[in-house]
């Protein structure tokens, strides 16, 4: 199936013939019911309410006699059902009971109809969505350098949205309206000969009159589907590249351009409002135009008396039904015009040439085995798009564990040449083999497995370093996920629907690692295989440090939590001994901590919500309530009048633009006039008596206020004994909260959300001696080796969010990230187009050293290199260079011996 | 643990910041950071860019130029006296290392405030001049007579 099927009716049968006959005889079933519960209220009335049958008190009816109506030829109608006599009270019951219960019939009939239609269009849709992503998946790779993401994605989400309700409709819509339609039009023929005949008239005129007009509006909506999915493109490009929109200031240009889109869209969008109710009033105009007939020619045939009054009612009467299926049809033919045009757009859309085959991402049976041959490759020609060759003529034979360099000048056709031999690039003509067979017809769990391919490339999707990594390892389900009974129910409900929808059979929750494939048995043995790879390419120093500012939670890691209390304890033990008594100041619920605020020393703690943050103290009613229990909060009105009237003091005079300003962190520019006015009306005053503003106006500044940082000598021993106390009893009523706000410093404690970091270190690093920071996480994460940590640190780190785009990883990260996973893949031939060209040189090289060393086999695998350096100095280190010049390969040999032969690598590693 | 007011009476003993304004120098005493230094750690690196001048307020620093043949101590920085501001004066990078020798306490006094400062009193500049002019007439003194030097070791 290489081909969508380019009819939108077409593709709905086929993949919905069985739905749609079964509903075709649902809605028949349903008929009889819905007639009945027409006609009853009309027997309701008649006969019980006005009597009709009852004219004496005694009379009696039957109820519910039943006749099989057969033609008179048969034997005319068999009773079969003869009835039950009811009285006429009994019977308006028996009536009304009849036709509650048909009521109820009848929206049962609807809701299943409507269940079942929904449910049709919804696989149909899905269906049709995992056919287009499925193209998406096999689409030659050149393709993507036309087709933005946006728009492909717009394509798929929005555009088919609407086929969804249209399915269901289809092709029971057409047939009941129309059966309606021909009734309501038989109806007036049998009346009036003639009359049916001017109603037939107008009904076709309108049938071909109106799809004439609406050619024009199919082209709109096309255009209009065009020209929201270039815009749903130009919007993810802008987001895409908006750092060059700050950069170089044309927001406006951009601004502009989504403007000048919203404005061809508002432009078609109006045009086919204008046309569509333009169709709607000419419609409405020819139905109407019936009536006006009707009512003029009928009423003067009726007063000629060539037509009986009757016949005229009945026809009237008749004509009502006529207007409803006529409009709905026209209106049904509407929608599948829109539904069609959309989807041929999207047909053509995703239409191409050299489709993968199938069979090329199939999933194999068995394990893959290694490659048994290297390339052979023979008069290799490639020709860009434009027409110019990139690579002519090259014949060359890489065998297995061969490590092999190939340079020359930018577009000399060296990197191509790695391009073509990770079939990303297309040989124009010549042969390329790998393993015996050509290139392009070996199935993608071969060269995916068994090659591995890194270029400059520095994109990641957000996921953790862990999941970037394994992603090379995902070939296919391993082992099955662990589901409970009423899960594994669920999942067999998803798995059935995927099957009617056609949906990937493949359980995306089952465990996709192949550890076999590179020979580690448990998780632990994953984790060091990565860790050793890492340490290759030079990011397992950067992973731990993710890991120590990472945070864990205690339920899922108990005993590593335990561990690192014990390293708090060590830490707090060997302070002394490692130099930083003076450095790191540890939190004890007992003593005051001078390199924290005030507020932070009453707290003592983290705060979860933001009214218990020491900013927010002054005007938190339960913290007041402690302090003034304490007697601290006189002190502390006390010391912030001092705060603010120093702070007045000192920067009352100068202008905002001070560079001063920014040492002062507690009290903004704009406040200092407020502050001043307030110490004015404050003066001698006691807390108690000045008004609550002014009172939290100056509690405020205590709080912020740190002896070693602000150094106004404010904080005697006396009172910081005093905000010890006053922690003790502002921890105990905060405790008392049905849900604490806060998690407190606790020695004895992991603190989940904090660092594993801060927790070992549960303290205030100095920020008076230089450097401190620095030297206190060397000693902890020493400490963390000492203790035989640090690989669970390692491991924490794997679990870090790399961000969209991988963006929280520096692009020389993300590079080695790279290498790093396809090391992780163990490859036949690890091939690298200037993978590494974000790293500074000696890095460079000592990656590249470790890489070849692995591949001569110092983990005990061999495998080959094909390696297109950024700078051909590199090229010693290789058994054997490849060197292209102009797209020519002129020399191929082992470095030292084309130092001799090779003018052209001579020049290019500048002997 | 030194308040704010001890540190601008020490300010004022400075012939640097003789001139000005005591409200002022309370100031400078705010906003800059008091750091401590062990022995042997640098206060700032030569070829670094500077962004600091710093006031050494106790212990003794090395003024060290790093040279292919080695450091060279050249100078040594006691207390009260000023290091680094030809940096944040010239955007230059430091023409020196500067080492604490045993532990120094220094007040560090950023360039945007260094630089106001020196806006809003003239003589804070011209005292800069006075002390940078010294220092030029002294260099210029050892230069003459190292080449001096130099000139009789070589041969003609």
């Amino acid at each position: 199936m290489n081909q969508l099927e380019p009819n939108v009716l077409k593709y709905v049968w086929q993949h919905s013939r069985r739905d749609q006959l079964w509903m075709l005889v649902v809605i028949l079933l349903s008929m009889p019911t819905y007639f009945l519960s027409l006609d009853l209220p009309k027997q309701i009335v008649n006969g019980p309410i006005q009597g009709r049958g009852f004219e004496n008190p005694d009379d009696t009816a039957l109820f519910m006699t039943t006749y099989l109506p057969l033609p008179d030829w048969l034997g005319g109608s068999i009773q079969l059902f003869p009835g039950i006599e009811l009285d006429r009270i009994s019977y308006l019951f028996a009536l009304s009971l009849m036709f509650l219960l048909l009521v109820g019939a009848n929206g049962g009939f609807k809701r299943y109809i409507n269940t079942y239609k929904g449910r049709m269009g919804e696989r149909l849709l899905r269906r049709l969505r995992f056919e287009l992503f499925d193209r998406v998946l096999r689409y030659p790779l050149s393709r993507f350098r036309r087709t933005k993401p946006s728009e492909i994605a717009s394509m798929i989400k929005d555009e088919v949205e609407p086929m969804g309700n249209f399915i269901g409709d289809a092709f029971t819509q057409p047939l009941f309206l129309g059966g309606q339609a021909i009734t309501g039009l038989t109806f007036i023929f049998i009346q009036n000969v003639p009359l049916g005949v001017v109603t037939l008239i107008v009904v076709l005129f309108q049938a071909w009159l109106v799809p004439r007009l609406r050619r024009r509006l199919i082209v709109l909506a096309k255009q209009q589907q065009v020209e929201a999915r270039q815009m749903a493109g130009r919007l993810g490009e802008i987001v895409e590249g908006i750092q060059d929109v700050h950069v170089n200031d044309t927001s406006n240009y951009e601004r502009s351009g989504i403007s000048n889109a919203l404005s061809s869209i508002f432009a078609i969008r109006f045009e086919i409002y204008q046309r569509k109710f333009y169709i709607k009033y000419l419609n409405n105009m020819l139905i109407q135009f019936l009536a006006f007939l009707f009512y003029a020619a009928g009423g003067y045939l009726a007063i000629r008396g060539s037509l009986d009054i009757g016949q005229l009612v009945a026809v009237i009467a008749a004509y009502k039904d006529l207007p409803d299926p006529i409009r709905g049809l026209i209106d049904y033919d509407q929608q599948r015009l829109n539904v069609d045009a959309r989807y041929t757009q999207i047909v053509e859309q995703f239409a191409a040439d050299y489709l993968q085959d199938a069979s090329q991402q199939a999933v194999p049976d068995g394990p893959i085995p290694r490659l048994s041959k290297g390339y052979d490759i023979t008069n290799l020609q490639v020709i860009d798009e434009t027409g110019s060759k990139l690579i002519e003529k090259a014949s060359v034979r890489i065998g297995l564990d061969e490590q092999v360099c190939v340079i020359g000048a930018v577009n000399s056709g060296a990197t191509q040449f790695t391009e073509v031999c990770a079939r990303i690039l297309r040989h124009s003509s010549g042969r390329v083999d790998l393993d015996g067979r050509p290139i392009d017809q070996l199935p993608e769990y071969i060269t995916g497995r068994r090659l591995a391919y890194v270029d400059g490339g520095t994109y990641f999707p957000q996921s953790t370093i862990f999941d970037a990594l394994t992603y090379v390892l995902k070939n296919q389900p391993r082992a099955p996920a662990e589901r409970d009974e009423e899960t594994l129910r669920e999942y067999q409900i998803e798995l059935s629907e995927a099957r009617r929808a056609g949906n990937s059979l493949l359980d995306y929750r089952a465990d996709w690692i192949d550890r076999e494939r590179i020979g580690v048995a448990s998780d632990e043995d994953l984790a060091s295989r990565i860790e050793r790879i890492l340490a290759d390419v030079d990011l397992d120093d950067d992973i731990r440090a993710f890991g120590l500012r990472g945070t864990i939670d205690p339920q899922h890691h108990p005993e590593l939590c335990e561990h690192l209390l014990a390293a708090r304890r060590r830490f707090r033990a060997e302070l002394a001994a490692n130099g930083l008594a003076d450095i790191v100041e540890p939190f004890e619920p007992d003593q005051y901590n001078n390199h924290a605020t005030v507020g932070e020393n009453l707290l003592f703690g983290t705060a979860v919500t933001a009214a218990y943050d020491p900013a927010n103290f002054a005007t938190n009613a339960a913290v007041r309530e402690v302090l003034a229990r304490t007697g601290l909060e006189d002190r502390l009105f006390e010391m912030g009048k001092e705060v603010a009237s120093t702070t007045v003091e000192l920067f009352g005079d100068l202008s905002p633009d001070n560079p001063f300003f920014d040492q002062l962190d507690y009290m903004a520019h704009e406040e200092i006039p407020e502050y001043r006015a307030a110490l004015k009306r404050i003066g001698g005053h006691r807390l108690a008596d000045i008004s609550p503003a002014d009172q939290s106006l100056i509690l405020k500044l205590p709080f912020a206020y740190s002896e070693t940082k602000n150094r106004l000598g404010l904080l005697d021993d006396e009172m910081k004994s005093m905000i010890v106390e006053a922690r003790r009893r502002l921890r105990e009523a905060i405790e008392a909260l049905p849900h604490p706000p806060v998690n407190f410093f606790d020695p004895d404690r992991y603190n989940p959300a904090a660092s594993v970091l801060d927790n070992v270190l549960l303290g205030r690093i100095s920020s008076t001696v230089a450097e401190a920071p620095e030297r206190v996480t060397v000693s902890i994460r020493k400490l963390l080796t000492q203790m035989e940590l640090i690989d669970d640190i390692f491991r924490i780190g794997l679990e870090f969010n790399m961000g969209s785009g991988g963006k929280r990883l520096s692009e020389t990260q993300r590079q080695k990230l790279h290498l790093a996973r396809a090391l992780l893949k163990q490859p036949d031939f690890l091939i690298v187009n200037q993978g590494l060209n974000t790293l500074d040189t000696r890095s460079q090289r000592q990656v590249l050293e470790n890489v070849l060393a692995k591949a001569k086999g110092r983990d005990g695998q061999r495998f080959g290199i094909i390696w297109a350096p950024m700078t051909v100095a590199y090229a010693g280190l290789f058994d054997r260079v490849l060197v292209f010049e102009n797209g020519v390969l002129t020399a191929d040999g082992a470095p030292d011996a084309l130092r001799e032969s090779s003018p052209a690598y001579a020049d290019l590693v500048g002997s | 643990m030194a308040t704010l007011s001890e540190e601008v009476d020490m300010l004022r003993r400075i012939p640097l910041f003789a001139a000005i304004d005591p409200a002022k120098l309370k100031l400078l005493a705010f906003a800059s950071d008091r750091m401590i230094y062990h022995d042997g750690q640098p206060i700032f690196r030569q070829g670094e860019v500077g962004d600091a001048a710093y006031v050494v307020v106790k212990g003794t620093a090395d003024i060290v130029v790093e040279t292919d043949g080695g450091d060279i101590v050249v100078a040594q920085a006691r207390e009260n006296a000023v290091i680094g501001e030809i940096a944040i004066l010239c955007d230059v990078p430091r023409t020196a290392t500067v080492r604490a020798n045993g532990e120094v306490v220094a007040l560090k006094i950023k360039k945007e405030h260094f630089l106001s400062l020196m806006q809003d009193f003239p003589k804070l500049g011209i005292q800069v001049m006075r002390e940078l002019a010294s220092r030029l007439s002294r260099t210029t003194t050892e230069l003459t007579e190292a080449r001096r030097r130099l000139d009789a070791l070589s041969p003609g």
